[in-house]
């Protein structure tokens, strides 16, 4: 259970630098440890009936969330030349505290659901919550393109450590089959990335919205 | 009352002063030089003692009632706090609300008495002194109250005097939140390096010293002794919170005191392998803090 805890306990500390965090290969990096810390969260939270399946799930997260998606978000930001983020919607201050009001919400939230036995930590359910807003909050609050990937990648990861620690039974296939759908959106959102990148020498997306016929 | 009560304030009345002499010996073995001796503090309120001050025509009563109402404040405190499992002077339940507004108090007649010269410096350091103490004390709060929680008792003598080594194990992060939150309000509240650098000599950089540059003589050293005091304040929670207590009282002070001297030594290496921080990031830092207390309070609701 304590490898568990110490387990979100980094997932609510590297949500909160992401909301105050202003360079984007930091970011990048910050997802990545995050992926790698999830992918292990399978074989710990189900320690007593470890089996293959597990395994593969473990291997499959950490190769695609851990090397890959950095891989591809390094290669965007390469090619796109940003290092930085630009001032966003919301303050990185204003993010931060958000983001602690959010862990709250989540928090009490749990209190509230109706929630089955024999989940691996108490934390647990409200720590994907808090990976949900704050993977929403991040696409909102964003104006960088790859921040908003960012934030889209978080908040699949709420999805998948609710997913993992609540539901032991899900078949293989289906989380094989969600892994994939985020690993083609995350490839073609870098290559969308790259794209608007040529056409309009920045990724900025609010300014996409000034164009008009 | 029982004798060994006067045992922690004692402690701190004689040995807080050592405490910034560690700190600059540290400094001082990462420069490579050979530093000030450990006992530079005594010298220098020795020294500043001696000598008479200087009032300039333009301040009131206020600028000569800030030093005295600072110390006083700061005495006070040390009076709350505990040492070991030896209880504090004084101790009655949520004394650490008590304990957070003394230090509130210090800091206002500082200000008041910065505000009181008449100087645009020290107007811009006490500014900046105020702004950023209003982010690092919901922190300070947060994360007493998280310890109150955790210890189920409401002062700080009972908090600390059972210790919570014990649950470390099972409140692990927790604990290390909350530490890791203190750790930077220690940094903040004693104008230590990430937010504020002790040396700079530069008005326009400065926060606290800056506040400091119209007191002289017994005036100034009862700034330097309160500042001490107030260091010595800080590492004894953050001391409270990580040792274990044995069941032999006088091992648990001796414990306590290395302690204290190992927080010291964190304080100096952490001023010697880091820059200070542009002045507009520290807000972000303090905010974090609070986030890592609001946190571990949180964390802890869940738990028990």
């Amino acid at each position: 259970m304590l490898t568990v805890n110490l387990i979100l306990v980094l997932v609510v500390l590297t949500n909160l630098k992401l909301l105050g965090s202003s360079r984007l290969g930091a970011s990048i990096r910050v997802v990545a440890a995050q992926g790698v810390v999830l992918g292990l969260l399978p074989i710990l939270a189900h320690l007593h009936e470890l089996s293959l399946r597990f395994a593969l799930l473990a291997a499959g997260t950490i190769a695609i969330k851990g090397v890959v998606f950095p891989w591809l978000l390094f290669r965007a930001v390469r090619e796109a030349e940003v290092t930085r983020q630009i001032e966003p919607y919301v303050g990185y201050v204003a993010s931060l505290i958000a983001g602690v009001l959010a862990l709250g919400v989540s928090f009490w939230m749990c209190t509230r659901l109706p929630l089955p036995e024999g989940i691996a930590s108490p934390w647990l359910v409200p720590v994907s919550f808090f990976s949900i807003f704050a993977g929403l909050f991040l696409i909102v609050s964003r104006k960088r393109a790859v921040s908003q990937v960012l934030g889209f990648l978080v908040l699949e990861n709420g999805i998948y450590t609710f997913g993992v620690g609540v539901t032991a039974r899900t078949p293989l296939l289906v989380e094989a089959g969600v892994l994939l759908d985020v690993f083609v959106a995350v490839f073609v959102m870098g290559i969308t990335i790259f794209h608007i990148n040529r056409e309009f020498d920045h990724i900025e997306s609010d300014r996409l919205s000034t164009l008009k016929d | 009352m029982r004798a060994a009560s006067f045992i922690p304030l004692l402690l701190a009345l004689v040995l807080s002063p050592l405490l910034p002499g560690i700190i600059n010996r540290v400094k001082a073995l990462f420069a490579g030089r050979c530093g000030p001796p450990l006992l530079q503090t005594y010298f220098d309120l020795w020294k500043l003692l001696q000598k008479g001050a200087v009032y300039s025509r333009t301040t009131t009563w206020v600028f000569r009632a800030g030093p005295l109402v600072g110390l006083a404040a700061v005495l006070v405190a040390a009076a709350l706090m505990p040492l070991g499992n030896f209880p504090a002077l004084l101790a009655f339940p949520a004394d650490f609300l008590l304990f957070a507004g003394l230090l509130a108090l210090t800091r206002f007649f500082t200000v008041l008495a910065a505000l009181d010269t008449g100087s645009s410096f020290e107007g811009m350091g006490a500014s900046r002194e105020v702004f950023f103490s209003a982010l690092a004390e919901p922190a300070l709060l947060v994360a007493l109250a998280t310890l109150v929680r955790q210890a189920g008792q409401l002062s700080l003598s009972s908090m600390f005097g059972n210790g919570f080594a014990g649950q470390w194990l099972e409140y692990g992060p927790v604990f290390g939140l909350v530490v890791v939150a203190l750790m930077i309000v220690l940094l903040a509240e004693n104008a230590r390096i990430p937010v504020d650098d002790p040396n700079t000599h530069l008005e326009l950089t400065m926060i606290h010293e800056v506040m400091m540059l119209d007191h002289s003589g017994p005036d100034f050293a009862f700034i330097l002794y309160g500042g001490a005091l107030k260091l010595w304040l800080f590492s004894a929670l953050i001391v409270g919170t990580v040792l274990p207590v044995t069941g032999h009282a006088w091992l648990n002070l001796l414990l306590a005191t290395g302690g204290m001297s190992v927080v010291a030594v964190a304080v100096g290496v952490i001023e010697s392998i880091m820059a200070r921080l542009r002045l507009v990031v520290v807000p972000q830092l303090l905010v974090g803090a609070g986030a890592l207390a609001a946190m571990a309070f949180l964390l802890a609701l869940t738990l028990k």
